[in-house]
């Protein structure tokens, strides 16, 4: 198994909860301080290059008008890790290709990056959560179709190197592609998708790619992963390997249990601190009929695990947290019931874990933990 | 006007199953709906179909119907109609639009006029005045449904919907169509940045009815539009909101039927 170290890079520092209507999309950015976020930038860099230090691989995601992510430009990001690391992959989970207005750029973007790292660029393709909608004008019905398009376009750019192609399709028109500088992977980096449930899993096992799942818990997990094992089974390819399955969970490594689960309490500011009302977090189109009628008749966002407490979702394996032998095992014991999976992504900082606390995680996580983790096939 | 080949409620217009209802006796009269979907039933139907043979089609989508790869926006709408228009020889039509309907309305009238008697644009949408920085309507996918109400109804407390107490079939229609309007009217937002420098080809006399107390396309909005064509009147219907036709049936009837001449 593969462990990725990644922080969302909140900017943690806000009014009350009940003095805004939204965290997301609205919240004024004059509660925004530079210098502040100048020291988080800079803080958050440190601990992914720490993270490497100790063995581990680093991921990044982008999120857009939130204080829950300060990374709006993902790519950019990426760029500065490829300089300050030199042996880690960095993993992008991912670009948001339904939303991003120009494919060709993101095939230059990640291109460009993996070269600069030498290679070590993993790149993923997400549809991104409904509250980027607003943010980003984009139309939220017919995502996975211009997912789907985006995504043929970036690995025809990046597999094409005879001169332009000409693209002119359903959602993108490009009459003269021929993107510099091609990727240094051939024939192109490996690529991730996000799947949070069953129902989008076909084309991306069809192309055998990484699909990753986020906070989805025991039994969803199992469902998500079962689903491309058998899609791959049943379109006559053989069971795949776990590499090709990866999860993320908030996971604290601390000295005891006790310590461990501290660590975990404070990165449940991920998720208690996400208040975004109904328009926002369930825009039409976004979820099946059957979804936004249920949050129609009861009012509450489907994104809701705000009010669960730590026991819950450790027993749910979306935290797992304590001392090294702890992790260990509840990690272990979530590995048997989703039937394996190659990929833990590690959401190691969130709020107010502060930066010692949090390099300590890391490196209880790398030392006592990772080494044990790794034998699992 | 001879019947339509609506067969089991389904029109097949140049490849596209479009569900259509035709019903009523009179001059011919072409209702275009808007974002909530064709009414089902309503005192306002009955009332003019007294008067008007009415040709009700639902916009692909709507209330589930199947959407065409060839009709993604209210341009495609607006040839669909014509097609539709064209093809089973209505003539001297009246057209009548709500809402997203209007604003497909001007878009027919203005590609042609020729088989048109006359439009009857009711709280339209689809003509953007404001400035670049000034939404000229408010943001719907951007708040609550109760703010939503507020803005749409003259009295949202007896009109608007209460999602508790719908049925799960009337809820389910109201996402579906919902989705369906996403389609047509997202980017640009409820409106055509071109339309307003082709309304001059509207030659038809048109009727803009108006509820006074529209806060989603404002009475004020509503007299520019009527101004910027070449042969428009404007009428307020009191009391009412964005849809007068449900919330002042009589009044709106009667409005329509002044405008109309009947």
């Amino acid at each position: 198994m593969r462990a990725w170290f990644f922080t969302e890079t909140a900017y943690p520092y806000l009014p009350p909860q009940d003095e805004f209507e939204s965290i997301r999309v609205q919240l004024p950015n004059r509660i925004f301080d530079p210098h502040l976020g100048a020291d988080l930038y800079h803080r958050y860099i440190d601990e992914w290059c720490y993270a490497e230090e100790c063995g581990l691989d680093i991921m990044l995601n982008e999120h857009h008008q939130t204080a829950t992510c300060m990374d709006p430009a993902a790519p950019i990001m990426l760029g500065i890790l490829a300089r300050q690391t030199k042996t880690a992959r960095l993993l992008l989970l991912g670009n948001p290709i339904a939303n991003r207005r120009d494919p060709v750029r993101v095939a230059e973007e990640m291109a460009m990056v993996d070269v600069i790292s030498r290679g070590r660029v993993e790149v993923g393709f997400v549809r991104g959560v409904p509250y980027e909608i607003s943010a980003m004008n984009s139309k939220p019905v017919s995502m996975p179709e211009r997912l789907w398009e985006a995504h043929d376009l970036i690995l025809k750019a990046w597999t094409t190197h005879d001169g332009p192609f000409n693209w002119e399709s359903e959602h993108f028109h490009h009459r003269q592609v021929n993107i510099w500088p091609r990727p240094w992977q051939q024939p192109h980096p490996p690529v991730w998708v996000t799947a949070l449930s069953p129902g989008s899993i076909a084309p991306v096992a069809d192309h055998h790619y990484v699909v990753a799942t986020f906070l989805t818990g025991k039994d969803k997990t199992k469902d998500i992963f079962s689903a491309y094992r058998n899609r791959r089974l049943t379109q006559g390819h053989g069971l795949p390997s776990n590499d090709r399955t990866a999860y993320a969970a908030l996971v604290y490594t601390g000295e005891t249990d006790a310590e461990g689960q501290a660590g975990a309490e404070k990165l449940m500011w991920y998720i208690t601190h996400n208040k975004v009302p109904p328009h926002f977090s369930n825009p039409p189109g976004y979820n099946s009929v059957d979804a936004v009628v249920n949050v129609l008749k009861s009012g509450k966002s489907p994104y809701l695990f705000g009010n669960f407490s730590l026991d819950t979702l450790m027993n749910q394996g979306i935290v797992f947290a304590g001392s090294p032998d702890t992790v260990y095992r509840q990690i272990r014991e979530f590995y048997d019931v989703v039937g394996g999976f190659g990929h833990l992504l590690i959401m190691g900082q969130a709020g107010f874990l502060e930066h010692d606390e949090t390099m300590k995680g890391i490196r209880l996580f790398g030392r006592e933990v990772y080494p044990r983790l790794k034998d699992l096939a | 006007m001879r019947d339509l080949p609506v067969a089991g409620g389904v029109l097949r217009v140049r490849g596209v199953e479009l569900a259509c209802r035709q019903f009523g006796s009179g001059p011919p009269l072409l209702m275009l709906h808007g974002g909530a979907g064709p009414t089902p039933r309503a005192p306002y139907l009955d009332a003019l179909a007294a008067h008007f043979e009415i040709i009700l089609p639902t916009h692909p989508g709507f209330y589930g119907s199947p959407h065409h790869k060839r009709v993604g926006g209210v341009d495609d709408l607006a040839y669909l109609y014509l097609d539709l228009i064209d093809d089973f020889g209505l003539d001297d039509l009246t057209v009548m639009g709500f809402s997203m309907g209007g604003w497909l309305a001007l878009e027919l009238a203005t590609k042609s006029c020729a088989r048109l008697k006359q439009l009857v644009l009711v709280d339209a949408v689809g003509v953007k005045f404001a400035d670049r920085e000034t939404r000229q309507f408010p943001d719907i996918f951007a708040m609550s449904q109760d703010t939503v109400g507020q803005l749409m109804f003259h009295d949202p407390a007896r009109m608007a919907p209460d999602f508790a107490a719908l049925s799960e079939e009337e809820l389910t229609a109201f996402v579906t169509n919902r989705e369906a309007l996403i389609h047509y009217v997202w980017e640009p937002y409820l409106h055509n940045p071109k339309l307003l420098a082709r309304l001059h080809r509207v030659t038809v006399p048109v009727a803009c009815i108006w509820g006074d107390s529209d806060g989603l396309t404002t009475p004020d909005y509503g007299r520019q539009l009527a101004a910027a064509l070449p042969n428009a009147r404007f009428e307020l219907i009191p009391q009412a909101g964005h849809a007068p036709q449900l919330e002042q049936p009589q009044a709106f009837v009667a409005a329509v039927l002044a405008a109309c001449g009947r």
